[in-house]
């Protein structure tokens, strides 16, 4: 088995058995993804809220018979998919993700930060963009700049939120993403470069000032 | 990607994710990685993405309303009753 294999079906072990520690963890570590998942498929917040709940008491009354055939953290928001689906289709709001995905066609960067067409070297950089490896170890770990990171997260439109939550802070693969959303593998990707152009963005406002 | 041999920064930074996600064809992971070693701003970029990816990576999400934790604490304390 994978690390991650073995981690998981140590984790299932210990949810079976009842280790409220191991619960508790896995409910806070998952909560602002399934959250954003949410609020894709209703309207408000508190709804979005309920949907949470209500996938968690569907969790807990499956531990049991939940066989193994996709990952833990895949069958825990498939079911959060279905519950989402069905609270938004009694808010007639069924719908689908990928046509929720917003015409964004804003460049990953400025172009101003590019030379126009009347230079020698039209697209290239008029100034270049910083070496973070000096700063990597002590400002990238400040608090500072993860909480600078989770606000431009915040402001994302939903899908590229529901995404980048998905892929980059829960570690979920594309095929998982593109699976429980039932997004295309390209859109999907279309909207994780989206994501992470804007939080790159927010981060090099911050560590260049 | 342009013709095939050459890419501008401009175009990079907008291929940088098919790049990284390892879903670009083999001559275009060549141009991209030649434009690469010839310009070191596009090197930081991509670089900067990868310290983005690993700097959400490390966010740790929480804050899960009071309320809630209660019930689903409740609920799956239950669980384990046999209730």
């Amino acid at each position: 088995m994978t690390p991650a294999a073995t981690a998981e079906s140590e984790l299932l072990a210990r949810l079976r058995a009842g280790d409220e520690q191991a619960f508790e963890a896995l409910v806070a570590r998952l909560y602002g993804t399934m959250l954003t998942v949410a609020r894709t498929y209703v309207k408000d917040r508190a709804v979005a809220e309920e949907v949470v709940q209500e996938t968690w008491l569907g969790v807990i009354n499956g531990l049991d018979r939940f066989e193994g055939r996709s990952s833990l953290k895949t069958w825990i928001l498939s079911i959060l998919v279905n519950q989402a689906k069905t609270r938004g289709a009694r808010e007639a709001r069924t719908v689908p993700f990928a046509s929720l995905a917003p015409a964004d066609d804003a460049p990953a960067v400025a172009p101003e930060r590019f030379r126009g067409p009347e230079d020698q070297y039209t697209g290239g950089w008029r100034s270049f963009p910083a070496n973070w490896n000096a700063a990597a170890d002590s400002v990238l770990q400040d608090r500072e700049t993860l909480r600078v990171a989770m606000r431009a997260i915040s402001e994302l439109p939903l899908t590229q939120q529901t995404v980048i939550r998905m892929r980059d802070v829960q570690g979920y693969s594309s095929d998982e993403v593109c699976a429980t959303l039932d997004v295309s593998e390209a859109n999907q990707r279309v909207l994780l470069h989206r994501a992470r152009s804007r939080v790159r963005s927010a981060l090099e406002r911050h560590l260049d000032g | 990607m342009a013709d095939g041999t050459l890419i501008t920064c401009q175009e990079v930074v907008e291929v940088v994710t098919d790049y990284v996600e390892r879903r670009m064809s083999p001559e275009d992971v060549a141009t991209f990685e030649a434009h690469l070693d010839l310009c070191a701003g596009c090197k930081w970029y991509v670089e900067q993405m990868r310290i983005t990816i690993a700097t959400v990576g490390r966010i740790d999400e929480a804050d899960v309303p009071d309320e809630m934790r209660d019930t689903l604490m409740t609920a799956f304390r239950g669980r384990t009753r046999g209730v």
